[in-house]
C-alpha cells in the first residue's frame, strides 16, 4: 500500500509537467524538451523567493511548508515566464516565422535544455540546494500506509491545479480560442483569434505547470540543475502514453507511470526506475498506438 | 432560364469591395495572381469561376490577408486592407468560408459558433437566435462535435460561424463542394436569404450553372487574371467563358462546358449524407 501512496505523490508531480508539455505540444506544435529546464528554472527561482522571505517562517500546522512556498510560487511562474517569452522571442518566434521544420524546433529545444542546465550550474552552483532543513514526520493515513502531511498538502494542490485547467480549457473564452488554435491555426485566424497572444498565453501556462512542478518537487527533495531533465522522460511517457492532447490521459498516464516508478523503487529496482516507464509505454503503445486515451486520427 | 434573384442594387458607385492588380503567391518568386482585379458592389452576389488551379481560392486567401501581397491593393468598405493581418479582418466587416477544413471538427457546434463571435460577444446572443431561424438544424446539432457531422451540415456550421460576426461581405470558396445537386440547391437559396438580410457575397463556385443562377454577376479567371466579367446571365452564353473553361480547346458555351463539368465531378464529391 505504502508504494501506492508513494506513486500518487510522484504521479502528481509528473503529471503537472507533463500538461504543461501538453499544451505547447498542442498549440505550438512540437515537443518542448526543454520543458526540464523551465521545471528546474522555476524551482530556482522559487528557492530564491523563499529565501529571500525567509525559510520557516509562516508554519502552517504540520504543513511544513507553510505561506512563504505557496507565495513563491506565483513569484518564480512570473519570472520565469519572463525569461521562457524572451527565449520564445529569440529563439522560436524567428524559427516559426521562416516555417522551420518540427525538427528543427526540437533540436532548438534540445539545446536550450542543454543551455539552461548549463547556466544553473554557473549562477547556482552544482550542489544540491534544499528549500528548508525540516524533518519530515509521516503520519498514519492507513493501516500501515504512512505519509507526510506536506506530501499530501502537495497532491491536494495538483489535483487543484489540475481541475482548474480543465476548467480553463473548457469553460473560458480563452481556453476555447487556445483549443481551436491547437486544431487549426488557420482557421482559427479567420475568426479573429491573434495567434501571437495565444502563443504567449501556451507559454504561460507551460511555465506555470512547469514551475509548480519543480517548486514542490524541489521542496520535497531538492532543487538542482538535472532535476526537471530527469523528470523529462516520465513526462513525455505519460503524456504519450495518455495520448497526446487528453487532459484526463495525460494524468492518467501519469499516475501509471507514478505508481510504476515507485512500484520498481519498492521492490529494489530503482537502477530500473526509468527503464520500467519506458517499457510500460512501449507495451500500452503495442496495444493502443494511440494513448490510452487518445483517439484515433 | 430567369434569375431566381430579381434585385437590382449594383450601383457601382457603392463598392464594398475592390481588388486592383493583385499580384501575390504563396511562395517568394513565384506568384499565383499575376495582376487580377476585381470588384463586389454593396448588396450584389458575385461568383469567380474558373478552371481548377486558375487561382480562384488563391484570390480568396489574399483578400483574407493569408498571403503576401508583393503588389496592387485591396479595399474594404473604403478602407486599404492590403497587407492587414488576418485575424484584424473580422472586425473590418470581411467573413469567410475556406474551401476546407472550415469547421473546428473537435468542437461542437455552439463552440464553433462561439468562435465566430470572439469579437461580437454583446450581440451574440441576438445573432444565433436569427441563425438558428435561418438554419434550424444548427440548433438541433449544437451540442454535437462538428467533426461528426455530414458534409453538408458541416458547411452549415462553417457558413454559421463566419456569420456570427456578422460580416458586411462575406466570401465563401465553393459552398457547394461535396453535395448533392439537390443540396447545392438548398444551399444556394439560404444564400439569397443571408444576401437579402443584408450581407454581400463574394464566392468562388465550380458548379459555375447553379452559382451564377443565384448571382448578380461573375468573373472568369484563368491563370490568375481575371479574364472575362459581366452579369451572370451574359457569362453563361459567353462562348470565350467555354473556352477558358476547356483551356482554350473547346468552342462551346459555359452551358455546355458546365453541364460536362457537374458529370464529370459527381462522383468524384463523394456525395452528402445529410
Ligand atoms: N499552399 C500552397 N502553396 C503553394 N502553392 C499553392 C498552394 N495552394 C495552391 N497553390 C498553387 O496555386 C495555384 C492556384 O491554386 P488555387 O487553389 O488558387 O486554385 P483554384 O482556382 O482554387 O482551383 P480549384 O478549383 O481546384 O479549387 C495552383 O497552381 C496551386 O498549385
Ligand atoms: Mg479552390
Amino acid at each position: 500500500m505504502q508504494f501506492i501512496a508513494d506513486g500518487i505523490l510522484n504521479a502528481s508531480l509528473i503529471a503537472l509537467g507533463a500538461l504543461g508539455l501538453s499544451m505547447t505540444y498542442n498549440v505550438l506544435r512540437f515537443a518542448n524538451f526543454a520543458q526540464g529546464e523551465v521545471l528546474a528554472i522555476g524551482a530556482y527561482f522559487a528557492l530564491g523567493a523563499v529565501t529571500v522571505i525567509g525559510a520557516g517562517v509562516g508554519v502552517m500546522g504540520p504543513i511544513k511548508f507553510g505561506w512563504p512556498l505557496l507565495v513563491s510560487i506565483p513569484i518564480a511562474i512570473v519570472c520565469t515566464s519572463i525569461v521562457v517569452l524572451m527565449v520564445d522571442y529569440l529563439v522560436f518566434r524567428p524559427l516559426r516565422n521562416s516555417n522551420a521544420s518540427r525538427i528543427t524546433l526540437i533540436m532548438a529545444a534540445f539545446g536550450l535544455s542543454l543551455m539552461g542546465r548549463n547556466l544553473i550550474h554557473l549562477f547556482a552552483g552544482g550542489d544540491p540546494k534544499y528549500f528548508s532543513f525540516y524533518i519530515p514526520k509521516a503520519i498514519e493515513i492507513m493501516p500501515g500506509v504512512k505519509m507526510v502531511p506536506d506530501d499530501l498538502a502537495i497532491i491536494a494542490l495538483s489535483a487543484i491545479a489540475v481541475v482548474s485547467l480543465h476548467l480553463f480549457l473548457k469553460r473560458t473564452n480563452m481556453g476555447r480560442m487556445m483549443r481551436a488554435v491547437s486544431e487549426n491555426p488557420t482557421l482559427a485566424r479567420i475568426n479573429g483569434i491573434d495567434l501571437k497572444m495565444i502563443i504567449r498565453m501556451t507559454w504561460i501556462i507551460g511555465t506555470a505547470l512547469a514551475v509548480t512542478a519543480g517548486t514542490l518537487q524541489g521542496h520535497i527533495f531538492q532543487a538542482k540543475a538535472e532535476m526537471g531533465f530527469d523528470m523529462l522522460l516520465p513526462m513525455f511517457a505519460a503524456l504519450i502514453l495518455g495520448g497526446v492532447g487528453n487532459l484526463y490521459g495525460t494524468v492518467l498516464g501519469a499516475l501509471v507511470i507514478g505508481l510504476a516508478e515507485s512500484f520498481a523503487v519498492y521492490f529494489d529496482l530503482s537502477a530500473y526506475r526509468a527503464a520500467v516507464s519506458f517499457m510500460i509505454m512501449l507495451a500500452v503503445l503495442l496495444v493502443r498506438p494511440q494513448g490510452l486515451l487518445g483517439e484515433r486520427e | 432560364m430567369t434569375p431566381i434573384n430579381q434585385h437590382k442594387v449594383n450601383n457601382p458607385n457603392n463598392k464594398i469591395l475592390e481588388v486592383h492588380n493583385l499580384v501575390a503567391g504563396y511562395i517568394p518568386n513565384l506568384n499565383i495572381l499575376h495582376g487580377c482585379s476585381i470588384h463586389v458592389c454593396v448588396g450584389e452576389i458575385v461568383t469567380i469561376l474558373g478552371p481548377n488551379g486558375a487561382g480562384k481560392s488563391t484570390l480568396i486567401k489574399a483578400i483574407a490577408g493569408l498571403l503576401n501581397v508583393v503588389e496592387g491593393h485591396i479595399e474594404l468598405q473604403g478602407k486599404n486592407i492590403t497587407g492587414m493581418e488576418t485575424h484584424r479582418l473580422v472586425r473590418e466587416g470581411l467573413g469567410y468560408v475556406p474551401q476546407t477544413e472550415n469547421v473546428f471538427a473537435k468542437l461542437s457546434v455552439a463552440e464553433n459558433l462561439e468562435l465566430g463571435a470572439i469579437h461580437h460577444r454583446d450581440t451574440m446572443a441576438e445573432t444565433r437566435e436569427k441563425l438558428y431561424d435561418l438554419f434550424p438544424d444548427l440548433a438541433r446539432f449544437r451540442n454535437l462535435h462538428a467533426g461528426k457531422l455530414s458534409g453538408g451540415q458541416r458547411q452549415m456550421v462553417a457558413v454559421g460561424r463566419a456569420l456570427m460576426a456578422s460580416p458586411s461581405l462575406l466570401m465563401l470558396d465553393e459552398p457547394s463542394a461535396g453535395l448533392s445537386p439537390k443540396l447545392t440547391q438548398v444551399v444556394f437559396q439560404q444564400l439569397l436569404k443571408i444576401r437579402d438580410s443584408g450581407v454581400t457575397i463574394l464566392m468562388v463556385e465550380q458548379n459555375a450553372k447553379a452559382g451564377l443562377q443565384i448571382s448578380d454577376r461573375g468573373y472568369v479567371l484563368a491563370e490568375g487574371v481575371d479574364r472575362v466579367t459581366g452579369d451572370a446571365q451574359s457569362l453563361l452564353h459567353n462562348p470565350e467563358v467555354g473556352e477558358l473553361y476547356m483551356g482554350g480547346h473547346g468552342k462551346s458555351t459555359m452551358e455546355n462546358v458546365v453541364t460536362a463539368t457537374t458529370e464529370v465531378s459527381e462522383p468524384s464529391n463523394g456525395g452528402d449524407s445529410a
